[in-house]
């Protein structure tokens, strides 16, 4: 039972970023039809964003306030991840629209071997840490010595995922923007005939897709405190695991199928081998493929055309 | 209808789809304040011609010209932010939208501010989208679609409206209806149309003037009245138009 709860305190929390991930992935297949393998790897990039500007807060300009170095480090983590995928949308996908389906989807791989191996030379091919931060635990439950504790750390990233989701929400059902965002994801011939500019859109979704990542990936190296170059690639397949099962396009299915797949992780770990975690993870992916190819939430095709 | 420069003009418009020639060379004025129909057999070419005038696809030859601008090499989104609005074929109702949400998407290049006074305008001509407010528009019936579909496009108050097949799958009394709308709006506002029809007898008689087009060219043109009278007008595209009339009249 204490192992039991432990693990959903842990699996909330890695779902809440593999969550964070799948709406980036989920929400460019809304409304482009592609899949961006880059967006892994995007993650990847805005772990490193962060861990530079950690550094120089602390090291540097000497601030020593956790929560505030923590927020500026999400904001120019934001900033900076979504320079790097709007030009990324720019340069590697957009003039490919209107050429044949695979085309993007073989810029994007390239775009992502691209990333992990600037990453790479940049930074060189070990872990980088960051110095542990919000050690402090709390504990929720004990019997026989065995304590259940939840993180500071863990606390810090539910409380930002879910301010993220609910601000996240309201954009896209409530604003212009979001409302622009949906039209082009139904139908962009019409979209564009109400007065959407429709490329700006999709650029849009990629800043708003990058800027949720770059929240996951500070997250991910406050939660680690090491990342590599290469880890990009498990935690996007992860990601985009999510996004299929909770059913590709949709939102809060992504949401629903990050917190699912870091259950099932965490829970894998506890229960049978660490070793597969990953394994299980992917398992996931194919038995949603053969099974449940529309996903949890996906649309039921029952419209008017 | 007037000596000054027409609101919109199109002179030696072609448009292809790959290697296929669409449209051959299109002439075409509609004037401030007018209704102007198009009228001509499936495959003709019309949608064409009212989707080349907003960019997509872009005319390969030709110039098309609105308020003495030439606009045949601007965007889409930007074609619509000059007050030309399009009902466009098919209706192309944002399905998993609420019908709020299409009207809103409709009003998005507009004054917000005229938002709440253009939303009672819309209810009074279709009262039927008032009661249909919260719901998808994937679900309401075609003719509600429709009426959402050209409601739509008022909201954004354009200046030239294009309606592509408004009465295509509607009751005749619906037809009749959106009809009376059309006229009504263009009496009262001043709203000039151009319209696209397959239902030549009602449009002619809409219209203050008409264009036929056959295969991708401009056959014909003249008042409604003087084309509801040419015998080949009448063989070709007014057999089922009759019988309606003649319905009507008894
Ligand atoms: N996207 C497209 N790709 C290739 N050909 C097209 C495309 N759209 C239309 N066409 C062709 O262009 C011609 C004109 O089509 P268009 O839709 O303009 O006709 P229309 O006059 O609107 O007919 P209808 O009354 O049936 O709506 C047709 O021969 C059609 O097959
Ligand atoms: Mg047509």
């Amino acid at each position: 039972m204490e192992v039991f709860v432990q693990q959903l305190i842990n699996g909330i929390t890695l779902g809440s970023i593999y969550g964070l991930i799948a709406i980036g992935y989920t929400m460019v297949f809304g409304i482009i039809g592609m899949v961006n393998f880059a967006h892994g790897d995007v993650f990847m990039v805005s772990s490193f964003i962060a861990l530079v500007a950690a550094l120089v807060l602390t090291t540097w300009l000497g601030i020593s306030s956790v929560f505030l170095s923590l927020f500026i480090v999400l904001i120019v983590g934001m900033l900076l991840t979504s320079l790097v995928s709007w030009t990324i949308e720019r340069l590697a996908y957009r003039p490919l629209r209107g050429s044949f389906r695979l085309a993007p989807l073989i810029s994007a791989i390239g775009m992502s071997i691209f990333l992990m191996n600037f990453v790479q030379v940049a930074q060189g091919p070990r872990n980088k840490a960051v110095p542990p931060m919000l050690q402090q635990v709390i504990v929720v439950m004990e019997r026989d010595g065995y304590e259940v504790t939840v993180s500071y750390r863990q606390l810090v990233i539910w409380a930002v995922t879910a301010f993220l989701l609910l601000a996240f929400w309201y954009v896209v059902s409530k604003t212009s923007l979001g409302r622009a965002q949906r039209a082009c994801e139904q139908d962009q011939k019409m979209a564009s005939l109400t007065g959407v500019d429709v490329d700006q859109t999709i650029s849009i979704t990629f800043v708003i897709g990058a800027a949720l990542a770059a929240v996951a990936g500070t997250m991910y190296l406050m939660y680690y405190g090491v990342v590599s170059f290469s880890d990009g690639f498990v935690p996007g397949i992860k990601a985009f695991t999510a996004a299929v099962l909770g059913g590709i396009g949709s939102i809060p299915g992504a949401v629903i199928g990050g917190l699912l797949i870091g259950l099932i992780e965490t829970m894998w770990s506890a229960y049978f081998s660490i070793d597969y975690k990953d394994v299980a993870a992917f398992s996931v992916l194919v038995i949603t493929l053969i099974f449940l190819p529309q996903g949890i939430l996906g649309r039921p095709e029952v419209e008017k055309v | 209808m007037t000596v000054n420069a027409p609101l919109l003009s199109v002179r030696g418009v072609k448009t292809c789809y790959g290697n296929i020639t669409a449209l051959h060379g299109i002439d075409l004025d509609v004037h401030d304040g007018e209704i102007v129909t198009l009228i001509g057999a499936n495959g003709a070419g019309k949608s064409t011609l009212m989707m080349t005038i907003f960019g997509n696809p872009r005319a390969r030859e030709g110039r098309i010209v609105y308020q003495g601008r030439d606009i045949t090499q601007l965007q889409t989104h930007e074609i619509a932010r000059l007050n030309i609005a399009q009902a466009p074929e098919g209706r192309r109702i944002f399905s998993r939208m609420t019908v709020m949400e299409n009207l809103q998407m409709g009003a998005q290049i507009a004054e917000p501010g005229h938002f709440q006074e253009d939303l009672e305008r819309i209810f009074t001509l279709f009262p039927r989208l008032k009661e249909r407010i919260g719901q998808r528009g994937g679900t309401l019936s075609g003719g509600e679609q429709q009426m959402l579909s050209i409601a739509r496009a008022l909201m954004s108050r354009p200046r030239l409206l294009l309606l592509d097949e408004p009465s295509l799958g509607l009751a005749p009394l619906i037809a009749r209806q959106i009809f009376d709308i059309i006229a009504d709006l263009n009496r009262r506002t001043k709203l000039t149309v151009l319209l696209v029809e397959q239902n030549a007898f009602h449009a002619l008689r809409l219209a203050h003037r008409g264009y036929v087009m056959v295969n991708g060219r401009i056959t014909l043109s003249g008042t409604g009245k003087e084309l509801l009278d040419r015998p080949e007008i009448r063989a070709a595209y007014l057999e089922g138009g009759r019988q309606e009339a003649t319905a009507e009249a008894r």
